[in-house]
């Protein structure tokens, strides 16, 4: 098939589909299936009909990427419109994209394999900022010019999304524009400017459409925004350089998920995937008020979807994939006002099918017996897990995560005596204001667990396995002003943790260990609270062969030191200034001309309350502490109990 | 008091079907991994009544038989299932094809007669198709002339074990240079040969990449870009005249018998 676009100047580019230029390149290559696309539930629309052309992207390997639930559900909403065509690339692996360069093939959908270059927008959603140096590879596999300022009509629109696009500047220099928020409404809108300025023949080129994008109030710019600089290198101002472009930009918040029931029709891949499920977000938002969690914090407030909406697509959803498990998302799935009877509901409905049901972020104090026994009807019990994520009751009142030693105690408890015999648990560490004392707290709790579980299970096969992650503070968050710990201080607590754990002979086998070392964390701290400085970092890695920063396989924590300590020579700025510095409630950070609708003032209060050890209770059940993000934004909070029931699936 | 571990006894299948499958086009990059996860849930998808296995993990009755490799195409890939209800193959048929994607095509489903030997006894030949872009019909009437005339070739070939070393020779019952239709010259985008080739299946299976590398080994054949390869019939060698028979035989003479 040989479609053509017009740009302007009368220049005309065919659009051919890659795939045979392609296809001799991939006996050459690992996994290969994950380049071909074919997945049921993928759509492929006529080049020609479409006016608007997305290209969907996460920056991460086809097999992290495929599952991703905000692609798949743009992807399906964009492809419904009128009009719209939307199609899917995701990195391609280092020996592939060697090949590429070798035999001059472009970056590809998996689609149709139209290259990324010909479309008008090319959107990419990032869950992390490890993704960056993925997006300057596929920008030149594409042939787009890795600086927006270098592009012109031909290029596609490069858009930022996702959580990390909450402060993008960082990469501020390699996109056209970011957008804040749930993604469902917005795409719509930028579909619609799109659309009106090709009708118009393009009037003012790029920089025109830009503005207009610009203008709507809903998508930053970064082009139209000027940055200046204090000598001592922290931000002076933040302002618009063009009349017109507000001082802030918005996110974006879905009030209704009623009436977005994405995805319908998930993709089911050939090739394996981390997630194989159909998925469905419960409820969006969370106000348990977790002080390092940008999730909760930037995704506000609380907007439950409806059990009979959730039933409809939990039916519709495995009926179109023939998945097996059912994972029922959110932030924090227990706390849904109608958990109970949604999964009674749900495995009434597919007991004795082989349909599983999973609840992926339970928290240990809205676990309950009855919920997990209707949880694993049709399932294993073989394992639960939970997030203390901090140690010590002092630390968890730092974090306000608002759970005891002695809930998670009788938990694990009524767990143990249940049937179920491993207990997984989540901390942190390197969390503000943290002691060795407070890290070392974790191995007596996981040593109380196993007795516990000893005492109640009545027998000895208990395990206990603690994972333990570096904390990194993050935009819009009341830690966005705290110094992150240093790596050498992390490993050298989890060094004594472990040894503290190994030490007693009798808990050695009961108790896994599973932590990374601090390195990466300090990378992901970097670009999490960097300003535009950082892009020249993220270039020079790239130029360096830096690719899939999250893959501790190609992950060079050297690589980033060494590229910041020749960025940054001679600045006021370095990698240390960046994470383990701890900034003053007057310093201009680089989002703050970015809306999450979190009050600036709130967020400094809620930071020296977690100093101060003071806790805050959820808005849900208790009156609202005024974080600012209804009023700001115009939500409320969307709650049940509906009181409705799911009724069983009659046969068709 | 603790409850029991969820568990079931395993279901008395009451039907066994064998389909015949095709890998085409730019699905026969999936792996036999990845083709097993997607039949998987295509029969749920299509509904298909499967017995399952008992125990902790219950899983679907199927026997899968010796995969096409990864990047081969074929229009003969064997599979059977058990299941715990009597079905019409016509209609498993038509709903598995739907629930799989386009490229994975169900080409037929028969019931198995009862005392038919296992589909792996079955399925002892098959016969390929190598595509050999950018050579001419010479080259490769030359390269497996030499092939043919020798006792034994040794090829190497990287297997989960490491490095192989086996003969690829003797599995090798016929193989021909044939004349290059029309559709294959416009595919390939300029001169190209084709190889039809016999193989006895074995320890180690002998594969058409293997054959090629016995190519390269006895002739120096090298084709300069990947060829294209696709398994045409699967099913019993006849010794005797060195064809690949129908494994479905005794179901269609069953069939027209009823």
């Amino acid at each position: 098939m040989v479609v053509a676009i017009q740009i302007p100047g009368g220049r005309t580019v065919p659009v051919e589909s890659l795939f045979p230029r392609l296809e001799p390149l991939l006996p050459l290559v690992q996994k290969p299936i994950q380049y071909v696309g074919g997945e049921l539930n993928s759509v492929v629309r006529d080049w020609d009909e479409a006016d608007v052309r997305w290209c969907l992207m996460y920056p991460d390997a086809y097999e992290v990427g495929l599952p991703n639930q905000g692609v798949q559900i743009l992807y399906e909403v964009l492809n419904e419109m009128a009009g719209v065509l939307a199609e899917r690339t995701y990195s391609v692996w280092p020996d592939l994209e060697g090949l590429m360069r070798e035999h001059g093939v472009p970056q590809f959908t998996v689609d149709a394999h139209r290259p990324v270059g010909a479309f008008d927008l090319f959107g990419v959603s990032f869950a992390t900022e490890l993704g960056y140096t993925n997006l300057l590879s596929a920008l030149d596999l594409a042939g787009i010019p890795l600086s927006a300022a270098d592009r012109d009509e031909s290029h596609p629109v490069v858009v930022a999304g996702g959580h990390a696009a909450f402060n993008p500047e960082p990469i501020a220099e390699f996109v056209d524009a970011a957008v804040l928020g749930d993604g469902e409404e917005v795409v719509g809108a930028i579909t619609e400017v799109v659309r009106e300025w090709k009708r118009e023949d393009r009037p003012g080129g790029r920089d025109e459409l830009l503005r207009r994008l610009a203008v709507s109030g809903g998508v930053y710019v970064p082009r139209f925004y000027d940055v200046d600089y204090l000598p001592d290198g922290r931000i002076r101002r933040v302002a618009p350089n063009r009349s017109g472009v507000p001082y802030r930009v918005h996110k974006h918040t879905v009030s209704d998920l009623d009436d977005w029931p994405y995805p319908k029709a998930p993709l089911v891949p050939l090739a394996e995937t981390v997630h194989e499920r159909y998925s469905v977000e419960i409820f969006r938002g969370c106000t348990r008020g977790c002080r390092f969690c940008q999730a909760g914090m930037i995704t506000r407030p609380v907007r439950e979807r409806s059990i009979t909406t959730i039933g409809d697509m939990v039916r519709g959803g495995v009926q179109a994939s023939g998945f097996e498990e059912v994972g029922l998302l959110s932030l924090s799935s227990a706390d849904h006002s109608e958990i109970g009877d949604i999964a009674k509901g749900l495995a009434d409905r597919y007991e004795g099918s082989n349909v599983s049901l999973s609840l992926p972020s339970t928290r240990v104090d809205a676990f309950n017996v009855t919920l997990a026994n209707e949880l694993s009807r049709n399932g294993r019990r073989s394992g639960l897990t939970f997030a203390p994520e901090g140690g010590s009751e002092r630390m968890r009142k730092v974090i306000n995560k608002m759970v005891s030693e002695d809930d998670l105690i009788r938990t694990v408890a009524t767990a143990y005596s249940n049937g179920w015999r491993q207990v997984k648990l989540y901390f942190m560490c390197g969390l503000p204001t943290e002691t060795d004392e407070d890290v070392l707290a974790i191995a007596d709790l996981a040593k109380r667990v196993i007795d516990t579980g000893r005492q109640a299970g009545g027998r000895g096969d208990i395990r206990c396995t603690v994972s333990i992650g570096a904390f990194v503070p993050k935009p819009h968050t009341p830690f966005q002003w705290a110094a992150q710990a240093d790596w050498t201080t992390v490993d050298a607590r989890l060094q004594k943790l472990r040894d503290a754990v190994r030490s007693d002979r009798r808990y050695g086998k009961a108790i896994g260990f599973r932590y990374h070392d601090g390195k990466p964390s300090i990378v992901e701290g970097l670009l999490s609270r960097g300003d535009r400085r950082v892009a020249a970092v993220i270039r020079r890695v790239w130029e360096d062969g830096g690719r899939f920063d999250g893959w501790s396989e190609y992950f060079s924590y050297d690589r980033w030191a060494d590229a910041c300590a020749e960025v940054f020579a001679g600045g006021p700025v370095s990698l240390d200034w960046y994470t383990t510095r701890e900034r003053d409630s007057v310093e201009v950070l680089p989002w703050d001309h970015l809306d999450s609708g979190l009050d600036r003032d709130w967020l400094w209060e809620d930071w020296r309350d977690s100093v101060d050890e003071v806790e805050v209770d959820d808005c849900r059940w208790t009156p609202c502490y005024d974080c600012g993000v209804c009023p700001s934004m115009d939500t409320e909070i969307q709650i049940g109990p509906t009181g409705k029931k799911l009724l069983p699936l009659t046969p068709v | 008091m603790a409850r029991p571990q969820p568990d079931r006894e395993a279901d008395v299948p009451v039907q066994r079907l064998r389909i015949r499958y095709a890998k085409r086009g730019r699905l026969r990059f999936t792996s036999h991994r990845d083709f097993q996860r997607a039949l998987e849930r295509a029969l749920r998808r299509a509904a298909v009544p499967m017995a399952f296995s008992g125990g902790f993990s219950p899983h679907p009755r199927v026997s899968y038989a010796g995969a096409a490799p990864t990047g081969s195409a074929s229009e003969a890939e064997y599979v059977e299932i058990a299941l715990a209800e009597r079905v019409d193959p016509d209609r498993v048929r038509a709903d598995l094809d739907a629930s799989l994607s386009d490229g994975l095509d169900v080409l037929a489903v028969v019931e198995a007669v009862p005392g038919t030997p296992a589909l792996p006894e079955l399925l002892t030949g098959s016969v390929w198709e190598i595509v050999l872009p950018g050579l001419t019909e010479g080259d490769a009437a030359a390269a497996v002339r030499a092939f043919l005339a020798a006792d034994r070739v040794e090829v190497e070939r990287m297997t989960k074990k490491g490095m192989r070393r086996f003969d690829a020779r003797a599995a090798v019952v016929r193989c021909e240079v044939s004349r290059a239709s029309a559709r294959a010259l416009a595919e390939s985008r300029g001169e190209c040969a084709i190889l039809r080739l016999v193989v006895r299946h074995g320890t180690p299976a002998v594969r058409p990449d293997d054959v090629l590398a016995g190519l390269r080994v006895v002739a120096d054949l090298r084709p300069p870009s990947p060829p294209a390869v696709t398994r045409l019939r699967q099913g019993p060698l006849d010794e005797g005249t060195g064809e690949v028979l129908d494994p479905f035989a005794s179901e269609t003479r069953a069939a027209r018998t009823t």
